[in-house]
């Protein structure tokens, strides 16, 4: 092109602009025998040139607009499917059963069914309705929810031992379960599980909330039409009873309950309480570790080679697959240490997660420590301090702030990963509360995992509800890490 | 000298005006009234066992690291050593189908139909959408950002990528099969099954388009600025300057980033788990059909373990093969990734 | 104060390396006992790395060696048995930038004496209150003792850190150009402190100091370094520096030994 014989040049700070001044180029050739392009021809290719260029910009600039679609798009997807109309139907009114326990259990003809809440009748109360409904079924509930012998000894074996650590009268101790009757067996009930539960188990085995269809945002908002028709057909055929509302998948009782095989009463409750055990226990085995190889790295090692085999080694570790760090603690902690951890536990997930962030923690510490500047250190140590007093007294106060941000970045990192957690046996089904590391677990990514890979749109809208907690989760984790950041900026320049 | 000192401290406080010591002046002066005895060096236990400690925490790293080296190895090891397995046949059977062992096949007969290539191909070919998809918006969102985006624009695109960044996998997994499998299918004249592997490699390629994107950026920001000037002061065009100049410059650095983002795809779980399927790609009439199921390496291994296969099963232990194959050829892509990114450093440092 | 040999601290044939390379060389000098010796010289004459050398600061810098001893009452503080961090306890240091911690004035000044073991809230807010007072500073800062130190202005703050320094009461304190980042007033205030603090106080004082006019007006002894080069192959040079002359302040001002004092002292170099 032999542009640079041309005293054209485009103005570097803003070549774009440069075809509209028109160029000063005199028809002299400087280099003699060269022929270059005539003023004409030159102007034409360069504007040909610049126009390809802004072309190629666009779709540079495009590309970002594609990332941000696709955010877009995956936010519309998640409300999409967690809002929108439901076609319900209950076997029996709620009301019906609150009506039965006011006039057949309390005695009380006055109060008005409508006004009294089907969570805030008693234990007692309960049994009888699961009595008055469901009597064939009270065995199955007392061993689904009370026996600790193998459900095929459950009905020979003396309530003694099926039932022990479950308050009963004392006469009946030798005597199995199928001696006893319906009376006895309410009185189980009441006495031993516990009022939410109980209201759990007479939602489902009682009222029997049944979602028969369940429609998107998009389409509750622009085919109302349509799913009218669908109630309508419903209501005149087999589902006499069916009701349509609006549902917000997300929801108190979501948050509230248990897992269940209904999705009209399925919650979040196991899994939320799940991954606030896991992260606790994660971030206080993960942060001292992280903190301290930080500490050793930054503040005390030599450059020798096993620093450099450390560093080297942490470099790589966070590139590993966590699937990866999923087969280490299913082998190490689930199997080969099954007598400390018991297998597949809170603790299990604990540590193998903890493993998993141990990079991201040190890394993020050791560059809080490089924030605190040599002046800190050398005060202290003109002070007459020793190097962990230093380290204890002024380093690490002054680096705190930066080291919380980072390990609220690698929780951030930990509360949703799911791949290990598969790996190491997370629960798939899980009603009772985890109650301390020790417990089997599952936690939210996984409980998602479980929804979205069934088949039913039932489900993807409680998927969906669980993916919108999980990123306020996640927000509100790292709105927390900007605040710390921020602060942490104005303490060390005030 | 010594007199002086050691009149004024054992007993009277200091003649001067100077102030009355205070606790510390007291300690000090008590202690140092034997300076020798003061001064000497005393072995400081607690300061060593913190250092110890502390290198143990550095040294848990290296225990992952060797305790994922051991694990994958060893069972691996036993998986290969059973009679019915060769390490041949697996790494050449284009089959995967432990449970239809037959003692008596005709083909290879007394070995299980364990063949990784299935699954490896499956891997490569979800990773290989996703570098399609990763690598030009990757690119041109970093060459964006580093050359022409205005600083106010920089700052509020920047957490975006960010975001996606830090998207759960399992939401995106979400994502590939309620979203974009049947947007895939929407698409008239094509035969899209339910899982397949062109949504899970999309939407790995918008999940690994922001390390791409910021690596990239990092590369061409440190492209020295003369080198610009000098391809603008010959007349060339920013788009010119770029693409001839800059681009090659920065070019070790960008095959870092994409280096990088493939680990990264090859190693993703959650979106194959979810959105290609749990059936082993049929190698032999669906061979490069991205919109039939095709379960990876990682999927295949998440599927196994969460289910309830015996741990002493052969099937079980095939994961650990899997595993290590997984482990070398990340962290192979890894160091490699390393490797060219710092011999780029080092020609502009 | 001078008979029998009372120096505060004296350097026979203190030498500095970093890794192979000579700092400072074989430096003799004696500090008189509550009297201001300045440090004075061109930049990279090594009068920091000998100040550092004298309550074993250099330890910090692991490739810094030196040799020779520095005899500090009677013990070689480079001798075999000697723990540094007691030395730092007796002689102890305030730097060219004001660097309180980022803590709490009082929690700046009580930092030395819980290092010692003082818990005692009353004791602490004993020695806080005639630190402060030592460093002139009491009366700007007694209402808000639990403000950030980094909360001061550059001035107070060195007299934060001065006030960290004499909470511990150690024997000799150094000063590293305490007063090259402060404006005019406060390095005024800084001075007379540190008269205050010789005179009244009877602290030591070793101050390294860019300005010779600071150096004439504060101290009562100077010392001054100056760098010597020596080729080597390859048109590569060595400095290292070496003390020159050490006098009583007004002689070395007035009347120089050297020829490269007066030259210095002149303003025709550094």
């Amino acid at each position: 092109m032999n542009t640079d014989n041309t005293q054209n040049t485009p103005n570097p700070e803003n070549p774009e602009q440069a075809e509209d001044g028109a160029p000063r180029v005199e028809n002299v050739n400087p280099t003699g025998g060269v022929a270059l392009p005539d003023l004409e021809s030159f102007r034409k290719r360069l504007v040909n040139r610049q126009r390809r260029g802004s072309i190629w910009a666009r779709f540079m600039s495009l590309s970002l607009v594609v990332a941000i679609v696709a955010l877009l798009a995956l936010a519309y997807n998640i409300v999409d499917a967690a809002f929108g109309y439901v076609l319900t139907e209950n076997v029996i009114e709620p009301t019906e059963v609150v009506e039965f326990v006011l006039t057949d259990v309390r005695n009380d003809t006055t109060t008005d069914p409508a006004t009294v809440d089907l969570a805030t009748l008693g234990a007692s109360e309960l049994a009888a309705v699961l009595r008055e409904y469901q009597e064939p079924r009270l065995r199955v509930y007392i061993r689904d929810f009370l026996s600790v012998v193998p459900d095929d000894e459950f009905t020979q074996a003396p309530i003694r031992e099926s039932l022990a650590g479950s308050s009963f009268r004392g006469q009946f101790a030798d005597l199995t379960i199928n001696d006893l009757d319906a009376a006895e067996w309410t009185l189980i009930l009441g006495n031993n599980i516990p009022q939410d539960r109980l209201v759990g188990l007479v939602r489902t085995e009682v009222i029997g909330e049944r979602i028969l269809e369940t429609w998107s945002l998009t389409e509750s908002v622009t085919g109302f039409a349509e799913i009218d028709e669908a109630r309508v057909a419903a209501v005149e055929g087999q589902n006499p009873n069916a009701r349509l509302e609006f549902r917000s998948w997300l929801n108190i009782n979501f948050l509230i309950s248990p897992m269940s095989t209904n999705p009209a009463i399925a919650g979040i409750r196991t899994a939320l309480l799940g991954t606030l055990w896991v992260m606790i226990i994660t971030v206080g085995f993960s942060f001292p570790l992280g903190v301290g190889a930080a500490l050793y790295l930054q503040e005390y090692a030599d450059d020798n080679w096993l620093t450099r085999v450390i560093s080297t080694n942490i470099r790589n570790l966070a590139g590993v697959p966590s699937i990866i760090y999923g087969l280490l603690g299913l082998s190490v902690f689930v199997i080969a240490l099954e007598g400390i951890t018991t297998g597949r536990s809170i603790l299990s997930a604990s540590l193998t997660l903890g493993l998993l962030i141990l990079p991201v923690m040190i890394v993020n510490s050791q560059e809080a420590l490089r924030a605190v500047p040599p002046s800190v250190r050398e005060g202290s140590y003109g002070l007459g301090a020793t190097r962990w007093q230093t380290i204890w007294r002024s380093v690490l106060p002054a680096a705190m702030p930066g080291i919380l941000t980072g390990t609220i970045l690698g929780m951030s990192r930990a509360i949703g990963e799911t791949a290990p957690l598969l790996a190491l046996g997370a629960s798939t089904f899980l009603v009772v509360d985890p109650s301390g590391p020790f417990s089997r677990f599952t936690v939210l990514p996984i409980q998602i995992y479980q929804w979205t890979s069934r088949p039913s749109d039932q489900w993807r809208s409680l998927a969906s509800a669980a993916i919108i907690v999980l990123i306020i989760l996640l927000l509100s984790l790292n709105a927390a890490a900007i605040y710390m950041r921020q602060r942490f900026r104005r303490k060390l320049q005030p | 000298m010594e007199s002086e000192y050691g009149a004024e401290n054992e007993q009277s406080p200091p003649a001067a005006v100077g102030r009355q010591p205070g606790p510390v002046a007291a300690i000090r002066m008590r202690r140092d009234a034997d300076l020798a005895a003061a001064l000497r060096k005393r072995p400081r236990v607690g300061e060593m066992i913190i250092r110890y400690v502390l290198l143990f925490c550095g040294l848990v790293s290296i225990f992952t690291t060797v305790g994922i080296v051991i694990v994958n190895t060893t069972t691996a090891i036993e998986f290969f050593t059973v009679d019915e397995v060769s390490p041949i046949d697996f790494f050449t059977n284009t089959v995967w189908r432990p449970a239809a062992y037959n003692p008596d096949a005709t083909y290879n007969p007394g070995l299980i139909p364990i063949g990784v290539l299935p699954l490896l191909y499956a891997t490569l070919f979800t990773s290989f959408i996703a570098l399609i998809v990763a690598v030009p918006l990757g690119l041109g969102s970093a060459i964006y950002l580093a050359e022409y985006a205005p600083e106010r624009v920089r700052n509020t695109l920047k957490p975006i990528l960010e975001i996606l960044a830090g998207i759960p996998t399992v939401v995106l997994g979400y994502f590939a099969l309620t979203f974009m499998t049947p947007l895939l299918q929407a698409i008239p004249g094509l035969n899209v099954q339910i899982f397949n592997m062109a949504a899970p490699g999309l939407v790995m390629g918008v999940m690994i388009i922001p390390t791409i994107s910021s690596m990239s950026e990092d590369a061409i920001s440190s492209v020295p600025r003369e080198l610009r000037e000098a391809s603008y002061g010959l007349g060339a065009t920013r788009f010119e300057s770029i693409t001839k100049v800059v681009l090659p410059a920065a070019l070790s650095g960008l095959v870092a980033a994409f280096i990088l983002g493939l680990a990264r795809a090859v190693g993703e779980t959650m979106i194959v788990a979810l959105a290609a399927g749990s059936a082993p790609a049929d190698l032999l009439n669906n061979f490069l059909n991205p919109f039939v199921a095709g379960e990876t390496m990682t999927g295949h291994i998440a599927r196994i373990t969460g289910g309830d296969l015996p741990y002493d099963s052969i099937q079980y232990r095939s994961l650990f093969a899997i595993g290590l194959t997984l482990f070398v050829s990340t962290l192979a892509l890894n160091l490699i990734s390393q490797w060219v990114s710092r011999r780029f450093r080092e020609a502009y440092e | 104060m001078t008979q029998n040999g009372a120096y505060a601290i004296e350097l026979k044939d203190v030498s500095v390396y970093y890794g192979d390379n000579l700092a400072v060389d074989k430096v003799n000098l004696k500090i008189q006992n509550q009297k201001i010796t300045a440090f004075i010289g061109p930049s990279g004459c090594g009068k920091s790395t000998v100040l550092r050398a004298l309550n074993r600061m250099n330890d910090l810098i692991s490739s810094a060696r030196v040799e020779g001893e520095v005899i500090f009452r009677e013990q070689n503080l480079y001798g075999p048995n000697i723990d540094p961090v007691e030395v730092r306890r007796r002689i102890g240091m305030v730097f060219q930038k004001p660097n309180p911690f980022p803590k709490s004035i009082f929690d700046n000044v009580a930092y030395g004496p819980r290092l010692l073991g003082i818990r005692n809230r009353h004791d602490l807010s004993d020695i806080v209150e005639s630190s402060l007072k030592g460093a002139y500073l009491w009366d700007e800062v007694r209402q808000d003792l639990k403000k950030s130190g980094l909360a001061l202005s550059g001035g107070q703050q060195q007299r934060l850190c001065i006030a960290r320094t004499i909470a511990v009461e150690p024997e000799i304190i150094l000063m590293d150009e305490p007063a090259s980042a402060l404006d005019p007033i406060s390095t005024q205030a800084i001075e007379e402190l540190m008269k205050d603090l010789v005179q009244n106080q009877k602290f030591t004082i070793i101050i390294v100091t860019h300005n010779m006019q600071q150096a004439q007006r504060v101290s009562d002894y100077t010392a001054f370094y100056s760098i010597r080069k020596a080729e080597e192959t390859e048109g590569k040079e060595r400095r290292w520096g070496v003390l020159v002359e050490f006098e009583p302040t007004r002689q070395l001002f007035e009347s120089p030994k050297s020829e490269e004092t007066e030259r210095y002292i002149g303003g025709e170099f550094g």
